[in-house]
């Protein structure tokens, strides 16, 4: 990734969590959103809470060091629930938080676990009245009859609090399990998916939502394909997408008919028959698919690729970039401990020139576009010296290894990048690992 | 044999053979996991596997069995038979110590430290 001053380096800059191995499953890392700034940072977990960094301002006097992420807000999101009537565990993991555009001083997000979608509003209150007629500033009333004068109750500083608290829940709309949350361009409407429906949402209106995908067929002998992930496109507010476990996406018009089951267009990529293996539809399932910022094209990752798609091409990728294609000849032992059926996630820089996903033995890799180049960085404990630049990392696939490569039977499968970020402006990353959250910026000159 | 086969016609035999020997790395991994698991279903994304995706956390209670349970260990006082605790299901009627307590966690989390 060539720079103004040549090739970008990434350097370390913060970590959070704890370092000890022994990792509880709550700690487990589930989401991680950069707001539409880049300003603050959220995390969700499996145990249902949602912390959220604040980048501080800048230090002007010295502009080699980019502000760092400090803890802002934290709470519990999401608690866990049995449902009764259908013996059903419903878990309080975090498995989406989607921030809102900024409308006022205070901030919203909407956060989902498998059921049951949240807009939470994070507000500052810096501010305390004093001077009332009727109280002492600690709460008690005054005796009456020693009151001789008025006062006007002033406002005075006071040590900043932020505040989060619940303002919708939108409930009982998902019979499956909730995958993914879009907030619409027109800030009025989002978008809420499970395995087989799409639900469109006013973000004022809990107790009604309307259905717009419904891919249930009316015998469940007959399911061959599940949603994975849905996205509004960023611009036109008609236009969403949805993929599927079938490795197709779908682009739908809101404007076409009320309920979408048929799609204004269909990406999928023709697959060589005598190719096909028991593997192919599990590693052709979609975990993630993201527009790009300026609308024009959308990303999907799989199990072992990430593609690039034009929206005005169907039939096949503009761009394919292989994540660990080292792993096809591992399928076998990744099917038996289920790591084949991993979700990763992948995203954009700002400018739509980089795109990002995570990978194995917290490794990630990046794919610059424009310049055909990628790199594969790691997020370890070992580099986190501060601004300490990353090296590229290298799997062997065979034969010899040469000294700083690591081969392919020494990674670590269950340290996984599923979950990352990229600042909507800057070159700062956000890589969670099981249950850390790197961050890392490129290095300013 | 293919002695009997004009000189020329052999190689292209033998070249189809060597063809074929050759397998993708994805249909040996194929072939190594189906020896493992003869009775694998030939199709991996179907039915039953979307079905038990959508079955994720599925527990199955039953009041009555669960308090007549409840009602023959008050009477017998039978140690509870140490299980699973993520397999209630089938023949084993939970008892009120195999429920996991699903208590939300009060402690913070640790990336808020």
């Amino acid at each position: 990734m060539a720079g103004p001053g040549g090739d970008m380096q990434w350097c370390f800059s913060q970590v959070k969590g704890a370092i000890d191995d022994d990792v509880a499953e709550a700690d487990i890392i589930s989401t991680v959103e950069f707001n539409h700034t880049g300003e603050l940072l959220a995390t969700g977990d499996k145990g249902g809470r949602v912390v959220i960094f604040q980048q501080e301002i800048e230090n002007k006097n010295q502009p080699q060091f980019r502000s760092e992420y400090n803890v802002y807000s934290t709470f519990q999101s999401h608690e866990p629930e049995f449902d009764y009537l259908k013996s059903l565990e419903i878990e309080e993991k975090i498995n989406k938080i989607r921030w809102l555009p900024q409308k006022n001083a205070a901030q919203f997000l909407l956060s989902t676990n498998d059921k049951t979608i949240k807009l939470w509003k994070i507000s500052e209150r810096d501010k305390r009245p004093e001077g009332y007629n009727l109280k002492e500033d600690d709460g008690r009333y005054k005796d009456p009859n020693s009151i001789t004068s008025l006062q006007v109750p002033v406002l005075i500083p006071m040590d900043l609090m932020v505040e989060a608290s619940p303002r919708r829940v939108f409930a009982n709309a998902h019979t499956y399990h909730i995958n993914s949350v879009s907030v619409n361009s027109d800030n009025e409407t989002y978008l809420s998916a499970d395995d087989l429906r799409i639900n469109l949402w006013h973000l004022e209106i809990t107790d009604r939502s309307f259905n717009i995908v419904d891919i249930k067929p009316a015998n469940m002998e007959e399911l061959t394909e599940v949603i994975t992930a849905a996205e509004f496109h960023p611009h036109q507010c008609n236009t969403f997408v949805y993929s599927s476990s079938k490795g197709t996406i779908r682009l739908c018009d809101m404007r076409a008919s009320a309920l979408c089951d048929k799609h204004s267009k269909l990406f999928e990529e023709p697959e060589n028959p005598s190719n096909r293996s028991f593997f192919s539809e599990i590693i052709s399932s979609i975990s993630d698919v993201k527009f790009s910022h300026n609308g024009r094209y959308m990303m999907t990752r799989d199990y072992l690729s990430v593609k690039i798609w034009d929206l005005n091409m169907e039939n096949r990728p503009v761009e394919t970039y292989q994540v660990h294609e080292y792993l096809r000849s591992k399928l076998c032992s990744l099917y038996e401990n289920d790591c084949i059926f991993d979700k990763f996630e992948c995203c954009w820089n700002g400018n739509d020139s980089v795109v990002m996903t995570g990978s194995y033995n917290n490794f990630f890799r990046m794919f610059d576009r424009g310049h055909r180049r990628d790199i594969t960085l790691e997020a370890s404990r070992e580099n986190s010296k501060p601004m300490q630049v990353l090296k590229p990392r290298k799997v062997c696939t065979g034969g010899k290894r040469k000294k700083d490569e690591i081969s392919v039977d020494s990674l670590d499968f269950n340290k996984k990048i599923l979950h990352t970020a990229w600042h909507p402006q800057d070159n700062i990353i956000a890589v969670a690992t099981t249950n850390n959250l790197y961050i890392f910026q490129d290095k300013v000159n | 044999g293919r002695s009997e086969v004009s000189g020329g016609t052999a190689v292209l035999w033998c070249q189809q053979e060597m063809e074929d020997k050759v397998i993708s790395p994805e249909k040996a991994e194929e072939v190594k996991l189906k020896a493992r698991y003869p009775n694998l279903g030939a199709k991996p994304g179907g039915s039953d596997f979307l079905r038990k995706r959508l079955q994720k956390g599925q527990k199955y209670f039953d009041s009555g069995d669960y308090n007549m349970a409840k009602a023959k260990m008050k009477n017998k006082q039978l140690p509870s038979a140490p299980t699973e605790k993520s397999e209630i299901t089938g023949g084993h009627i939970p008892t009120p110590q195999d429920l996991p307590q699903r208590k939300t966690s009060i402690v913070a989390s640790k990336l808020a430290v």
